[in-house]
Order: structure tokens, then sequence, then C-alpha cells
């Protein structure tokens, strides 16, 4: 008797769990690290090295993770917001990462590619930028909210320019940054052992949990995201909303164009943050978050953003060609999809309580 | 007459889990007869007519058509047996031509006389005098040439009942008539036409015959002359025209103090949404309302003054001082509160907890820079969900499962957390149950008697005459008449209703 109470009451606790949102993201995080760490059990390995600077710098798979994941992570934030709100997505995030980081070493070399020394102050280029990055997502903003074009054709328009203005931005040529220190913002600190990008994306979570505590910026995505006309009927603004969302998208972008040509001190207008965009929705879907707009988990956008790392990172690891790469990830993706779909999760719960009666009996 | 039946509808059954949609109701149409169904929401009639065309299969009764049965199970066997509708809104393809509008999908062979279908378009267009070429992109057509083309697509797939759904809500009065000298010429060629509008003048203008129906039940069928404008309202809305039923009003008489300003007032006021200029004004503590049949317009005007719709003229004072509400917030600075007349579409924000929901209105006017804490908005919430007793598993449940009244009271709740100086409810107790109509009813009083100004619009009349004070009647969108004291009862409300011949 005793006992059979307790199997009712894990099997309550074991679908309650499945129904969480965060389930999504944790379960097939655990599932790839399990994988990883049976095959190859160096995969949780830390090691404390040096690099070629003579700074202490941790290695092994888990901090290549945290590191490479951090610029998706970043852009799901924003893309959360916009999803929320507008129900639909930005696929122009990677050209606007290739302008923010034209305008950022346009604006630190002052037009001189093989500049010496800083010609600006990096707080200065990184302010240009997300200006011009903010711009550019007031600019998909309005045409989503304003002209009521479809968000992902709205954004089709710079996803299609925008690698050619981050070019002509800088003339086509290709600025270099000789300046060391600012190799710290997309590598290490010296000092510290721990990839600065993991940092930056720490921040932008904190500021963003911050602002979605300290202002209504979640009830007004949400209410516009779910239900347009009666946002308006309670005074909401729909269109200014969904226009302010685009924006906090390219305050992302800034950062992340930051972050992705301090990795390099160049760029490469036609490879930066390429196909970005997409790994960025998939992270806000893997997170279990409804493409349609609505209710909204940034954590859990977060952390889909990493299993999307480490998915990648893991097919890496096994040998697959980086031009194979796409489609193991659909596959990994179409299998994740189908187990967040409403209904697998409802079939899911119940052969749980199926099995546990079967046991108990 | 009897022998010229061309459809007949005997005993037709219709339900929906909860609901009986339609109980044995009959319905006969006759060649060259132009049929009016009337009744207000929920009578049925859209049931009828889905019924009719196949979309929803009926659970019993017997369709026939001129003579045999018939049977039809989906809008396609409908078509075969010559019954068209034309709905409300086009249902054409708006970037095809005129000419391949009327002939989509009903070729049989791969190849297309291209050349043969346009003459037979212009054939068509001349015969029933319609101003279009074949040829034109039917965007290029006003709204309601287009719909005389579907009409045109209808008639020339051999139709013999015509089905017109509410075809006029979108035209102008010269579109109408046009419109309606087309219904004539079919009907002269021996095609039944069964008309659903909301507008009365229209019935009497262009109708042979009405079959008025009730809550899912076929209330009669009556030769036009034979019933009069007010005996037809008084049956829509299931009053009889008697001294039995001569309800007074039952609301507390409403004393306007002597050189008291009132709490809102508009001059000429007019929105985006077709209704003809009206005058308004309310004071503090009194309940008044916008009455009328559905589509009178009724909601349009609560809508203009809180600037739901766009605003296109007219001046609004507050206590005497000229305000600007351009838009909802507006309107809620200002301490105006609007219930909307449909809850799903306007008022619920389904995925959001209740309590999100409660506190949606006054977080808006508080700023979105200030937030309400989590113990804050926990305190609203529990505070109201108390008040109005809402039944819910707790405040952090979705409002979307919760029932319909308990949904409204949300809605509710949320306005009344504003502390509004006039609040507006538009249609509060639709789909809900009576014990919750009777709260809000009580309720409406209640604030009123502590000086809050309602605005309280409702189909059915008896709520109406139970809480207003002030009765603004409307017909066919535009203010008819104004009723107060003696001259609010049943009787006096429907003749000022249905106008016209009385």
């Amino acid at each position: 008797m005793h006992k059979e109470m307790k199997k009712s009451n894990n099997g309550n606790f074991f679908s309650r769990i499945v129904r969480q949102q965060m389930f999504i993201p944790i379960f097939a995080l655990l599932i790839l690290v399990i994988f990883n760490i049976i095959m190859d059990p160096s995969f949780l390995e830390i090691t404390l090295g040096t690099n070629n600077l003579g700074n202490p710098v941790l290695g092994g798979y888990l901090i290549r993770i945290l590191d490479n994941g951090s610029e998706v992570a970043i852009l799901a934030i924003g893309m959360t917001l916009v999803t929320a709100a507008s129900g639909g997505q930005d696929i122009s995030v990677g050209a606007a990462v290739a302008i923010a980081g034209s305008v950022l070493l346009r604006v630190l070399c002052g037009g001189d590619t093989r500049a010496e020394t800083l010609q600006s102050p990096v707080i200065l280029a990184f302010l240009v930028s997300c200006i011009v990055a903010m711009l550019f997502g007031a600019f998909n903003g309005v045409l989503v909210a304003y002209f009521r074009i479809q968000p992902m054709v709205a954004t089709l328009i710079l996803y299609t320019a925008g690698r050619s203005i981050a070019a002509w931005v800088n003339n086509n040529e290709l600025p270099i940054v000789s300046e060391q220190s600012f190799k710290y913002f997309g590598g290490y600190i010296p000092g510290i052992p721990i990839p600065t990008p993991f940092f930056i994306m720490l921040a932008c979570v904190i500021i963003m949990c911050l602002v979605l505590k300290f202002t209504n910026l979640r009830l007004y995505t949400q209410a516009v995201g779910i239900n347009e006309n009666s946002s308006k009927l309670n005074g909401l603004n729909p269109a200014l909303i969904k226009v302010l969302t685009f924006v906090i998208l390219g305050l992302c972008v800034a950062v992340v164009g930051l972050i992705k040509v301090s990795r390099n001190s160049t760029i490469n207008y036609s490879v930066i943050a390429k196909d970005i965009e997409m790994d960025a929705i998939l992270a806000v879907a893997l997170g279990g978050n409804a493409l349609g707009g609505g209710k909204f988990n940034m954590i859990a956008s977060v952390l889909g953003a990493y299993v999307i790392q480490l998915l990648t990172t893991t097919l890496y690891k096994f040998n697959v060609q980086s031009d194979a790469l796409p489609a193991y990830k659909a596959v990994v993706v179409i299998i994740l999809v189908v187990i967040s779909a409403p209904t697998v999760r409802a079939w899911f719960t119940s052969m749980m309580k199926k099995f546990q009666t079967k046991e108990v009996a | 007459m009897k022998e010229s039946a061309l459809l007949e509808m005997r005993n037709i059954h219709k339900s929906f889990p909860g609901v009986r949609a339609l109980q044995g109701v009959d319905f006969t149409l006759r060649k060259g007869e132009v049929h009016a169904l009337m009744g207000e929401n929920g009578a049925g009639k859209s049931t009828l007519i889905k019924v009719l065309t196949g979309v929803y299969e009926k659970d019993e009764g017997q369709i026939s058509l001129e003579g045999s049965v018939a049977t039809i199970r989906s809008p396609q066997d409908a078509q075969k047996v010559g019954i068209s509708t034309v709905y409300q809104e086009i249902t054409l393809c708006p970037n095809l031509s005129v000419a391949e509008n009327i002939f989509i999908g009903r070729t049989k062979s791969v190849y297309q006389n291209w050349k043969k279908m346009n003459a037979d378009t212009e054939k068509i267009l001349q015969s029933l005098d319609i101003p279009a070429k074949a040829t034109q992109q039917l965007e290029s057509c006003s709204i309601a040439v287009q719909q005389m083309i579907a009409i045109a697509r209808a008639v020339d797939m051999d139709c013999k009942v015509l089905i017109l759904d509410e075809p006029t809500s979108s035209l102008d009065e010269q579109e109408v008539a046009k419109l309606f000298k087309l219904m004539r010429e079919l009907k002269a060629k021996g095609v039944g036409i069964i008309f659903v509008t909301h507008f009365l003048d229209q019935v009497y203008e262009v109708c042979d015959t009405i079959t008025v129906m009730r809550d899912g039940k076929l209330v009669g069928e009556y030769p036009i002359k034979d019933l009069p404008r007010v005996q037809l309202v008084s049956k829509m809305l299931g009053k009889e025209l008697d001294d039995m039923a001569d309800i007074q009003s039952e609301a507390p008489k409403f004393e306007r103090k002597e050189g008291s300003v009132p709490v809102l007032e508009a001059e000429g006021l007019v929105s985006d949404a077709g209704i003809k200029p009206f005058d308004f004004h309310i004071d503090k503590g009194e309940v008044n309302g916008f009455t009328g049949l559905l589509g009178s317009g009724r909601s349009e005007c609560v809508r203009a003054i809180f600037g739901a719709d766009r605003v296109l003229g007219g001046t609004v004072k507050k206590d005497g001082k000229v305000i600007k509400i351009n838009k909802p917030l507006d309107a809620m600075k200002n301490g105006i509160a609007y219930l909307p007349e449909d809850r799903k579409i306007d008022g619920i924000v389904g995925d959001l907890s209740v309590r999100d929901n409660l506190i949606l209105a006054q977080q808006v006017l508080k700023g979105f820079f200030r937030p309400f804490s989590k113990a804050e908005a926990n305190k609203f919430a529990d505070e109201y969900i108390k008040l109005l007793s809402i039944k819910t598993a707790s405040a952090d449940t979705p409002i979307k499962s919760l029932s319909g009244g308990n949904q409204q009271k949300v809605i509710l709740a949320r306005w009344l957390l504003t502390h509004p100086e006039y609040l507006i409810l538009d249609e509060p107790t639709r789909g809900i149950d009576v014990g919750t109509k009777v709260d809000i009813q009580k309720l409406v009083l209640k604030l009123a008697s502590e000086g809050m100004s309602v605005t309280f619009i409702s189909s059915e009349m008896d709520e109406m005459l139970r809480t207003c004070s002030r009765l603004i009647v409307m017909r066919d969108r535009r203010v008819v008449g104004e009723l107060t004291g003696d001259d609010l009862n049943q009787n006096k409300v429907m003749g000022t209703i249905a106008g016209g011949d009385k």
C-alpha cells in the first residue's frame, strides 16, 4: 500500500517534469553529455594550459562549448523576445552581425586598414556599432509592425543586403586590428583562465533578467504576442512593442559583432556569423518556446543555444565533415522538435503512467 | 403557393456538444421568392444555412429540392444540386480576372478555351447588367460589383437556391440598390433567394416572406405584408406585444441634478466603423444603455467613445473640458474603461494567467518602468477573485481554462482595478450562466450608486430595462431615439427599434 502511494507520487512527479518547459533543453543536454562521456571519458576533463601569450587558460571540451556557444546564446535572448511579440523570427541577424562588426572595425581603425594603434577607444566604437545595429533592428521592426510584413519576409531584405552593406562600410577592405587588448573580448583577459565571451553572455543574461524584473517587458511582449486586439484595448501599442523587441535584438547583434570581430581581430564579410540566425531560432525552439509567439522562457532559450553548441562540438569530435554538419544537425533537431510536440509529450506521459501501473500490479 | 415549393426543410435537428443549435426547424422556399431569414444572435440562422450547404451534417430531418429528397453532405453536394451561397466576405480570388473567377474550378478538360470563356463571361455580365469587364482583374472592381460577380458565378452554375449571407454589410446605399436590382432580376427568372441580413429596412424593401428564428427554434413564417416591423422585432426578441407584457423599467430613477456637468459628453462623434455621427452624454452615477438589434451599431458607438476604432470626427468633453481620445490609452487616462463585446477576441489574453490578465490595464496605466511587485499583483488578484467570487484553481491558472462567466469576471475585475469614473460594458452577460448574469447586473447598480457612470449594452431587453435609467435606441447604424422614465417599457423600446411603419 505504502509502496503504491509512493509510486503514484513518483508518476505525478515525473509527468510534471515532462510538462515543464525546461524539460526539453535539459533533457537534450543530459543525453548529449552522457553520450559524450560514454564515447570518450575525457569529455569532462578540464585542463589548465597557457596560450601563446603566456596567460593561463582553461582547455577541454566543456570550456570550448561555453566559449563558442556564447554568441548563439546572446542572440537567443533577443530572438526569444522577437518571437514572443511578433510570432515570427528575424533571419537577418547573421548579416546584421557582419554590419555591426564592420562598423566597429571602421571606427576602431578610422579608415586606415593597417592602423598601428587604435584610432578611437573600443567603447566608443562599440557604442557606434550598437546604435547602427539597433537602427537596423528598428528597420526590421517597422517593416513587421507597421507595414505588417511577415517577419521572415521582412528580415529577408537585410539578410540579402546585410553582408554587402557590411563590406561597403569598409570600402570592401579587410581592416586588421593589431592592438592586443582588443583580443580580450573574444579570447581571454590576462590572468583569467575562463574565456571572456562566457562572461559577456552571463552579463547579457543578467541584464536581461533585471530588465524583465524591473520593467513590464515580459507582460507586454507576451500580451501582444498572444492577443494583439486585446492588448490594444488595454492601452498598449502593439506596433511599438514589436519594434522595441527588434531593437533589443539589434543590441544583442552588436554584442555578438564585438565578440566575433575580436576573436579574429578582423572580419570576413561573407563568413562571419554565417548561418547563426538558424542556430538562434533553433535555440528558441529547443527552449520549448512557441515559435508562434506568446509566453516565453529566456533561460530555456539560452540553454537551447548551448545544446546546439554541444551538438556541433560532438559532431566535430566524431570527425563529421563541416559540410555534412547541417544534415546531422537537422536529424537531431527533428528528433528534439518531435519530442517537444505536445501530442508526443502527452503520449509519453500516458505511457509513463501505464508503465508504472503495470509495475505496481 | 404550396405546390411551387422549391426547397423544403422539414424537422431539422442539429446539436453541438452542450448546445441544441436547431430543434425541429422547418423552412420552405418557393420559386421566385426572396425569403428573409431573421433572428438575433444564437437564433440558429447560420447553423441552418450551414446544414443546407453541407458544411454541417444534420442530426435529423429531411431536405427536399423540387419535390425529391436531396442528400447534402458537403458544399460540393450542395452546389451540384443547385444551392449556392454568397458570403459577407468575398470568397473569390482578387488577383484573378472576372472571367477566371466565374469559371474557376468548373472546367472539365485540361485545356481552356480562353476566348470562349471571356465571351461567355461578357454575356453573363451583360445579362445581369453588372458593370464589369471579363478580363478585368477582380481586385479593381468595387466591393458591390465583386459581390455581384460572386452571385453571377452562382447563377451561372444553374443555381436554383441562392443564399445571400449578409451581403450588404460592407456596401453603401447606392451599391445596395444595385444589388437589390440584381436580386429582383434573379427572382423574375425563378431563382429562390434566401436573404440573411440585420437591416430591417432592406428586408421590407426586397423580401416577400420572412422566417423568424429564435433560440434554435422556428418562430414562424410570415408573408411580409402580414408582419409589421414592430411585430417582427417582438418576434425576434421573443417578447409579446400586448399590455400584459408591458414590463416597466425596474431601474432606480435617476434624477439629474440641475446645472450639473455631464461626466462625458460627445458631439458628432464618428468612427471608421461605419456609424453615422452621434451625440452622447452621461452623468455621474447614471446607468444608460445602447439598444438595437444586432448590427445596429451599438458596439461601434461605444468603441468610438473609447477610441477602439479610429475616430474620424466629433468632440468629446469630460467634466466640461474638451479632451482628445485617439487611442484606448487616452480614454483609460481619462478614467474610461471598456469591457469589449467579444471576450475571446478582444478581452482575454488566453495563455496568460488570471493574475496577469487582471492587472493588465492598471499595469499599462502605471507605466512600463513601474511593474507591480509579485506581492502587489497577488494581492490585487486575491482581492478581486474574492470580491467577484471568480472560480479559478489559482491566480496562476491560464485564463483560457476558466469558464466563460469567470473569464468575464476577470475582465470586469481588470477594469474595476483601474477605478474608472466611466465604465462601458458591452454585452457583459453574453454566453455566461444565469447566476453570473444577475451578479453582474447587481454589481452595475451598486457601482452606479457609488457614483460611477455606466453604459450597459445587452441583447436581452429585460436586462437593459432592469439596469438602465435611459436607453439610446439605434437602428441601421444611427441613433433613432432616446427613452427615459415612463417610456422605458418593452413596447415602446421595440416600437422605436422597429421604426418605420408603426
